[in-house]
């Protein structure tokens, strides 16, 4: 299998709750190490798209494939419950933007990063420990507060713990659902530069959920926009929001407040 | 051991209509129905059968469960003990003794471990090695050694179907961050026969060992969560562990300060309000038998037949 053929490929996903529409025939292809942002307002149907393509949500339509470890392209409709759940813990991560979602709160920090370890079989409490302060670091966490649980870490700390959690089996595929919101300015700064360069030097696949279009600049390499629970323009980054074609596109540029 | 449909007759004075109960007080539809729900769960080892679990005479808490798992296996030449804590004079095990001795007619009771054929027990296994013959019930709260680590009893399920117990190491990978060993001391979590993680009821570490390829049966019944499970005979039962903190069971530094027993679970017992404590053995049937075998420890009533 040669590393240009896409990591996952989505085809007319479509999402009904009931009569209402959650998202309609989106497409999308990612390749390894690329990161796609999907953006637009509230209710267009972003957290949809990422809930179908991680597998939390089940389609009305369409398909999604992924090239599992082994090279092979799946189907993950066709996947068992137990292979979903495993690749869910291994291959994939998923930042929340409530990261008492992400986390065990009644869990210690080291605990939190272990799970997933333990979950695939490490049966070592030195080695699991030693993993955990190491990602602890990586993710600028005092190795000193492995042992205290999340509830005693801030909000940002909180975020930065949950990568470290979701990023421990090495995952080819993260993704992220506004994973700065609710953060004050200069933690988000610190937290975007931390993803963007576990990013880089992982060669991380990532699909990130944002509202905020300078997240998006910052991070990603290909941009969605979604009004309505469709995509209506989507190109590179600095294309799209340079150089916005959709008028809707155009409207959520110019309304970003100039700091 | 089948159990045969027989009434218990009162003596009626002054033409009181007479209560009369069917033997072992479950009616043998009740009793077909937890059978099969027997039969299930040594078939597979471990997992946790639901069964329609009835009202019993009793409060929940008090062995509803090992209650409804006893009436249905008693046959009449049963011979039954019932354990409370490891002894036989505790209330739990002096009322369900009564209840099958007023409601079981014919079924002899005993406290001599190597006497029964059916031991009802909460939160011991008998010092004694078990023998084939016998069937050892377990009273039990709470079966789900995931509950307090996934509230969500659909998500349990999935999680043992998929043999998905990585939560439980979670678990003691907390115990040793916390206080340097794995602390869990009861209901501590034991895979079995290499497939469900099963909670062997709030029995201490220490009698886990003994879980592993008894030859006797073990069955589980949890009334109030209406669940049976089983280990069947000569089952490998082992607890979960890391390679480097691996299970151990509790040591004891004196040995039992009546019968001198030593590899025996103690009790402590306190004497006085200066301190004064002792340890005895929380098995009253083995220590009695030790000491009527002439066995002293150095607070019993006879030093001088010390051995």
């Amino acid at each position: 299998m040669t590393d240009d053929a896409p990591l996952l490929v989505a085809e007319g996903l479509t999402r009904y709750y009931g009569a209402r529409l959650g998202c309609r025939d989106v497409s999308l292809t990612l390749h390894a190490g690329e990161v796609l942002a999907i953006v637009g307002e509230s209710g267009s149907g972003k957290s949809t798209l990422l809930g179908l393509l991680s597998t939390e949500l089940e389609p009305s339509a369409g398909a999604i494939h992924y090239r599992m470890r082994d090279g092979e392209m799946r189907d993950l409709s066709a996947l068992t419950e137990g292979e979903r759940r495993l690749l869910l813990r291994t291959d994939w991560g998923f930042v929340r933007q409530h990261a008492e979602k992400g986390l065990r709160m009644a869990v210690s920090a080291g605990g939190n990063v272990g799970e997933r370890l333990m979950a695939v079989g490490w049966r070592n409490y030195a080695g699991i420990r030693n993993e955990a302060i190491d990602w602890l670091s990586r993710v600028e966490i005092q190795p000193d507060r492995i042992d205290d649980d999340p509830r005693a870490f801030s909000g940002g700390m909180r975020q930065r713990l949950q990568i470290a959690r979701n990023l421990v089996t090495k995952p080819r595929l993260v993704f992220m659902d506004e994973p700065t919101g609710g953060l004050d300015v200069s933690v988000q700064a610190r937290l975007l530069d931390l993803i963007r360069s576990l990013v880089a030097d992982l060669g991380l696949a990532v699909i990130i959920v944002t509202h905020d279009l300078a997240v998006a600049r910052l991070l990603s390499h290909r941009i969605m926009v979604m009004k309505e629970g469709r995509v209506i323009e989507e190109g590179l980054t600095d294309q799209v929001l340079d150089d916005p074609r959709e008028p809707y596109t155009q409207l959520l540029v110019s309304s970003v407040l100039a700091a | 051991m089948t159990a045969l449909e027989q009434t218990q007759t009162a003596s009626t004075s002054a033409g009181m209509p007479a209560i009369t109960y069917n033997f072992a007080y479950l009616d043998e539809q009740t009793k077909r129905m937890i059978r099969r729900a027997i039969l299930k769960a040594i078939a597979i080892p471990g997992y946790q059968v639901p069964f329609a679990s009835r009202e019993m005479p009793m409060p929940y808490g008090w062995g509803t469960g090992g209650v409804q798992v006893t009436a249905a296996i008693l046959g009449m030449d049963d011979v039954l003990k019932v354990i409370d804590q490891g002894s036989d004079d505790t209330t739990n095990a002096v009322a369900i003794r009564g209840f099958f001795e007023t409601t079981a007619p014919g079924v002899a009771t005993t406290t001599r471990t190597q006497d029964a054929t059916v031991i009802q027990t909460r939160h011991r296994v008998p010092e004694q090695q078990l023998q084939a013959h016998q069937v050892l019930v377990y009273q039990v709260p709470i079966p789900e050694p995931l509950r307090f680590l996934e509230p969500r009893e659909t998500e349990t399920r999935k999680l043992h179907a998929l043999a998905d117990y990585g939560l439980m190491h979670v678990k003691l990978y907390e115990d040793i961050a916390r206080h340097g060993h794995i602390a869990t001391t009861y209901a501590y979590p034991v895979e079995v026969d290499g497939r469900y993680v099963m909670d062997p009821s709030p029995i201490p570490k220490f009698d886990n060992p003994k879980m592993d390829d008894s030859p006797a049966l073990q069955l589980f019944g949890a009334g109030r969560e209406k669940r049976i499970y089983a280990i069947p005979p000569h089952t490998r039962v082992v607890p979960l562990d890391f390679e480097d903190h691996p299970f151990k069971v509790q040591h004891f530094a004196k040995p039992c300060a009546l019968c001198a027993a030593t590899g025996v679970y103690l009790d402590e017992v306190i004497l006085d309000d200066r301190g004064g404590r002792m340890f005895v053995c929380s098995d009253t049937d083995y220590c009695n038998t030790r000491q009527a075998e002439g066995h002293r420890g150095e607070m019993s009533a006879l030093p001088e037949a010390a051995e």
